[in-house]
């Protein structure tokens, strides 16, 4: 008998959007998508069980095994490194991290850059790569307003429709690495859940390619 | 019996590891907790976590609190003998835990075989390695891997060192789309591209693996050395466990050769890893080759069965009870294995299967798992 394949989704729209192409895969669990306050979902039949976390604790529930599989955003892979494998590139949730400053921004290369973001390794690995000396200011949300306030030069940070920083007179100065959602697995439950995951992997790697233009 | 009572469940599963490797002549090495801190410094890469506990001796020597074995016996290894040295070990270590920002102990247990090692070496660590997994639990996998064949394609890549990482990366996390993204974007040789390629998408069933490797006259010799291994590890019945995963890749600059990682299930993470390691040895100034594993005991902690109870027996005793008699008592009651706890109150969350109380020479039973908690009124009368 199967064992129960456990799935972390990201909490929200994406969440959604990826517990879509599962179902579409074979791994439907309807209830997922019931308005409630419902955390976890269980198909007994299909022995599947469901459960919305943070997206940027995803990870984290894989890493550790209480999910088998995950879906996370590139982003929180390249920042947190967690030890899991980055199966499949699922072509949702595409975004870009990038350098954004005050618009007219001219990067003075005498003077230590201050950088704001969520996203210290993303910046330190992506400035250390220009061989740039950089200042990490470490801010947890609005980031938009620090280069406003002179809090710091630029900012690294998700961009979708880049509306955000047009509205606070922002402007993207560089891509850092484009971002979109990933399918991570468990190393030990790779091996002990083996067909489930790569039934589901196959699944959605065809779903992908018919998607890909 | 009463000693697996005692032991935890990792100090059990230590237990019987450690006779598995007497069976086969390896024999105990004990080492100091501190080395010199040189010895971690010039050689960081090798250790899991380059987080060590430093502390100055009364000399002026740097020391470290040892964050990893091997390292401490190849140095204690002597050179040029005809045989290899084999040995285990059960050792603390001190790191930085994955993901957790202070040092913590961990224990850690395993073998080494250092010296002129050959096939015959190689097969035996290996059924070692599969036949602890065994000793853990009867869900195992043991996951196999050849770095040649890794080293091999990447070469035959031509790429430059900072591709070569970027595609490691990729190939430990199974990461397809990603490899041939870099190849591409870094024009990587075709050859090298396909064989890269391959080694990430086949995994699993070795055989299997094997045959889909049949494409690639380049890696002909790990294949052989594969194949050979696996027939040595079926033949002492550990066929069913084995996979071929090439996304086992340990420090290229000190492993080369057969690498492999243990799951036992329960466990999210490995919890057996090995390899041959002669670039360690060359490191270090020695000569000859070397293989063994470690076994993460810390991972096995929530393995073992929940113990239910704190103690088998609590036995009630009044302020004036004769010592002698309960002493008496209690010594009946332990000889007959069963764990004992004498108090005139019984503790708030103590966990035990009965209570009884002593009444002249006899022991009367009150209640059964934890149902007889007497209250403070209660206590000490005698008419219970």
């Amino acid at each position: 008998m199967e064992q129960i394949l456990n799935i972390a989704l990201p909490k929200g729209r994406l969440g959604n959007q990826v517990y879509e192409m599962f179902a579409k895969a074979g791994f439907p669990c309807p209830a997922v998508l019931e308005k409630s306050r419902k955390l976890i979902f269980e198909n007994e039949e299909r022995t599947l069980r469901y459960f919305w976390v943070k997206p940027s604790d995803v990870w984290t529930y894989v890493e550790r095994g209480a999910a088998d599989i995950g879906v996370a955003g590139k982003d929180i892979l390249l920042e947190y490194q967690p030890d899991v494998y980055e199966l499949l590139d699922l072509n949702v949730g595409r975004c870009r991290m990038a350098v954004a400053a005050k618009a007219g921004f001219y990067d003075d290369r005498r003077r230590k850059l201050r950088v704001a973001t969520k996203f210290a390794r993303i910046a330190q690995t992506y400035y250390a790569s220009l061989g740039r000396d950089i200042d990490i200011i470490p801010l947890n949300g609005s980031i938009e307003i620090a280069p406003i306030l002179g809090l710091s030069d630029v900012i690294v940070d998700i961009v979708e429709t880049g509306a955000t920083l047009r509205e606070n007179n922002l402007e993207v100065v560089e891509t850092v690495v484009p971002i979109s959602a990933r399918l991570i697995a468990n190393k030990a439950s790779y091996e002990f859940k083996r067909s489930q995951i790569l039934k589901l992997y196959e699944e959605l790697a065809r779903q992908v390619e018919e998607e890909t233009p | 019996m009463e000693q697996e009572r005692t032991l935890s469940y990792e100090e059990q599963i230590t237990e019987r590891l450690r006779s598995l490797y007497r069976c086969y002549g390896y024999s105990p090495f004990k080492m100091s907790k501190f080395e010199e801190y040189d010895l971690y410094a010039q050689n960081k890469d090798f250790l899991v976590s380059d987080n060590v506990i430093t502390f100055t001796d009364r000399s002026g020597k740097l020391m470290a609190l040892k964050p990893d074995v091997t390292l401490s016996i190849v140095r204690a290894s002597r050179p040029g003998q005809a045989e290899p040295e084999k040995v285990y070990y059960n050792e603390n270590v001190y790191r930085v835990a994955r993901g957790s920002e202070g040092f913590r102990e961990l224990l850690q247990t395993g073998l080494e075989c250092i010296g002129p090692v050959d096939d015959y070496h190689i097969a035996e660590v290996l059924t070692l390695a599969a036949e602890s997994l065994g000793l853990i639990s009867e869900e195992r996998v043991l996951v196999l891997s050849h770095l040649d064949a890794v080293t091999k394609a990447l070469d035959a890549a031509q790429v430059s060192g900072e591709t070569r990482q970027a595609l490691l990366e990729a190939m430990r996390a199974k990461n397809l789309q990603g490899l041939l993204t870099i190849c591409r974007t870094a024009g990587a040789a075709p050859e090298g591209a396909a064989m890269l390629e391959a080694l990430v998408k086949f995994s699993g069933a070795p055989r299997q693996v094997l045959a889909e490797l049949e494409a690639f006259p380049l890696l002909a010799q790990e294949r052989r050395a594969l194949a050979g291994l696996l027939d040595a590890l079926e033949a002492a019945g550990h066929g069913e466990m084995l996979r071929l995963d090439f996304s086992v890749i340990p420090d290229l600059n000190y492993y080369a050769g057969i690498v492999f990682r243990g799951f036992v299930g329960g466990v999210p993470d490995s919890v057996l890893s090995g390899g041959q390691y002669d670039k360690l040895i060359t490191k270090l100034g020695k000569s000859g080759g070397a293989i063994g594993f470690a076994v993460y005991l810390d991972l096995l902690e929530r393995l073992g069965p929940e113990e239910g109870y704190d103690v088998d027996l609590v036995l009630l005793r009044d302020a004036d009870a004769d010592v002698l008699t309960l002493q008496q008592t209690v010594r009946t009651l332990t000889s007959q294995g069963l764990s004992v706890r004498v108090c005139r109150h019984i503790p708030e969350k103590l966990r035990y299967r009965q209570t009884a109380r002593l009444q002249g020479k006899e022991v009367r039973i009150l209640g059964t798992d934890s149902e007889y908690r007497p209250s403070e009124g209660q206590t000490g009368k005698s008419g219970l």
